[in-house]
């Protein structure tokens, strides 16, 4: 019943985006007959009325429904109470997932955001900022499974046997370094930061890119008195920039911790969470769609949320903080 | 939403501003150590993609016995990595996810952005009660995480009848944007000065011709910038595809294709860097050409969402 043609799919396509811009055109038609002041509240009931239908069904409801599960067991039918919890904080295994996430949301956005700012203050002003700013952009527009294939190259292992060259950059190193090749995939905790370098690689263009706008919109006047008052680069860059570019190096430091809590498509594609390298979104996906136990993978869904919610509560508190002043 | 206005990817005449902090800073550094410093991160940041490129031109044996270096020593050139991966048939082809990917990111761009436009102009232009709160409410839906809807997503599909169809991609993706779109929408919306709308008003349009006539000219930018992100968002999307359409060949999208080749013919090398690179050229380009337009979404989003 599906099409499997080419021409089929961009048949149905076209049918699709037909039928939305008609029950587009029927809402937007009786919002245009409704005149007059009083009839606002009914203009607003029709724009609102498709957003809020696929918000309640789409995400408000699935999310109250997971919670529940969260409660229930392997096949979501036995209530258990807080034991797929205590699983995720007591078992093995689950304490290595949520030991490498610690290692993730630790490292990523701290480090990421230091090279970001670095290379922005580095570049800025400079005859090729655009071309240089381009190069650390672009991994931002690459996938998270084009990134991992990207790297796990950088990282390939040929056995060290005569005759065998290794084709992966990093062993390569190595090698001409005088050490032994590894298999870097495999080796446990280094695994998991060898990944945590993909998401470095992708954000570092992110925190650039924000970081530079908020160098640029410095006001001359105060980098002038600074100067004049015969302050040395480092305290420039101390009592002048990082204050200046507080609120965007929060946002920065929080948006990329937030992904990075969610990241799952680094693991997936490089290792499959394999070799100790799982994390909790990972996780939760091998849990309720290969291990089939929708229980621990609601539970750990609902510890995906739980812990945004702190990072997003601040990250909202220093917006309204900088709007503010 | 100042800075939003600012093309920070141009360089700036470099008279405009004689001091800037980073001049100094750089001066404390020696310039020279800078430039190497900058020139080694942007090497280590292009050299992995650089290799890839290379290795997905050379032949198959070439790529399995020597590293993509000595390509410069002994170049070998062929397109088969590429025919291989782009035909439409055969188990290692990526033809059809390509295609599928197509399929797939062109009404889950269209549609949420429409419908949050509709949502974003009832919150921004027009007066009714509880709007603040459901405003609120909209914005918080933002944090919450697709992993908690999947589940209960994938079973209201399949009570539908619609697992394993585009419409649950398409459904999922539009759902998924909508928080973020509202809001950002929104906010571009109340920096439309109110007598513009007031002007229309007094004149006796409505609010559907203040919506086209009024706003939608002014907003092309802001859209520009949310396509972009969502196009982007959706074309290289992975769990959502994985978890609605793994196990349907004739939906699934390159993402999944690409993921699948890696975890079953992982030292493939020279089908998987000929198929990353048909993954990466789309969002590239349209990255490439409307790059003004995401640094603007991004700062917007990123300093105020």
């Amino acid at each position: 019943m599906h099409p499997t043609s080419t021409a089929g799919k961009f048949l149905l396509m076209f049918e699709a985006i037909l039928i939305f811009v008609a029950v587009v055109s029927v809402i937007l038609f009786i919002a245009g007959r409704l005149g007059g002041r009083r009839s606002d509240r009914w203009v607003a009931f029709a724009f609102l009325i498709p957003a809020v239908l696929m918000l309640l069904v789409g995400l408000l409801y699935p999310g109250i429904r997971t919670i529940f599960q969260s409660f229930f067991d392997a096949d979501g039918n036995g209530f258990i109470g807080i034991n797929n919890y205590k699983t995720i904080f007591t078992s093995s295994d689950q304490l290595v997932v949520l030991r490498n996430t610690v290692f993730w949301v630790v490292v990523t956005p701290f480090v990421a955001t230091s090279i970001g700012l670095l290379y922005a203050i580095l570049v800025d002003k400079s005859r090729f900022e655009a071309f240089a700013k381009a190069l650390i952009f672009l991994p931002m527009a690459i996938s998270f499974v084009g990134a991992s294939i990207i790297w796990k190259f950088v990282y390939e292992y040929r056995p060290d046997q005569p005759g065998v060259k290794q084709i992966g950059l990093l062993n390569q190193v190595l090698v001409m370094l005088g050490g032994k090749p590894q298999n870097w995939l495999i080796d446990s905790p280094l695994n998991t930061f060898l990944l945590i370098v993909v998401m470095i690689w992708i954000q570092a263009g992110f925190a650039m890119t924000v970081l530079s706008a908020a160098i640029k919109a410095i006001p001359d006047d105060i980098i002038e008195a600074a100067r004049l008052d015969g302050v040395t680069a480092l305290g420039m860059f101390r009592f002048v920039t990082l204050p200046s570019i507080r609120p965007a190096l929060v946002v920065v430091l929080t948006t990329i911790g937030i992904g990075v809590l969610k990241v799952f498509d680094i693991v997936r594609t490089a290792t499959g969470g394999n070799f100790d390298t799982s994390v909790v979104a990972n996780e939760f996906y091998s849990q309720s769609f290969r291990a089939s136990n929708q229980g621990l993978g609601a539970a750990l869904a609902v510890l995906l949320f739980i812990l945004v919610v702190p990072i997003v509560a601040y990250n909202v508190r220093q917006m309204r903080a900088s709007e503010a002043r | 939403m100042s800075t939003a206005a600012t093309p920070v990817t141009t360089t700036p005449p470099v008279a405009a501003a004689p001091v800037k902090v980073s001049a100094i800073a750089k001066k404390g550094l020696s310039s020279r150590w800078a430039s190497l410093a900058a020139v080694i991160i942007a090497v280590l940041w292009t050299l992995p993609t650089f290799g890839l490129a290379i290795s997905s031109f050379r032949p198959e044996r070439a790529i399995k016995t020597t590293g993509w270096w000595t390509f410069f020593s002994n170049p070998q050139v062929t397109l088969d990595n590429y025919r291989s991966v782009l035909s439409t048939e055969g188990a290692n082809s990526l033809g059809q996810t390509f295609v599928n990917s197509f399929v797939i990111v062109i009404p889950s761009v269209i549609i949420p952005i429409t419908i949050a436009l509709l949502a974003a102009y009832a919150f921004a232009w027009i007066d009714f009660k509880g709007r603040n709160l459901l405003f609120v409410a909209v914005f918080a839906l933002q944090i919450v995480p697709i992993q908690v809807t999947l589940i209960p997503l994938l079973s209201l599909y399949v009570d539908a009848g619609l697992s394993g169809t585009f419409w649950t991609i398409w459904i999922s993706h539009s759902i998924f944007a909508l928080p973020l779109a509202i809001f950002l929408l929104h906010n571009f919306m109340k920096e439309i000065p109110p007598a513009l709308i007031e002007a229309a008003r007094v004149d006796g349009a409505g609010h559907v011709q203040i919506f086209f006539r009024v706003l939608m000219p002014l907003l092309t930018p802001a859209l520009a910038a949310f396509g972009i992100f969502q196009f982007l968002w959706v074309w290289n999307d992975l769990l959502v595809a994985l978890t609605f359409a793994g196990g349907t060949p004739q939906v699934a999208p390159i993402t999944v294709g690409l993921a699948n080749l890696s975890g079953t013919r992982g030292t493939a090398w020279h089908l998987l860097s000929a198929g990353a690179f048909v993954s990466i050229l789309i969002p590239i380009i349209v990255f490439l050409s409307l790059q003004r337009y995401f640094v603007r979404g991004l700062l917007a989003g990123g300093l105020k969402g």
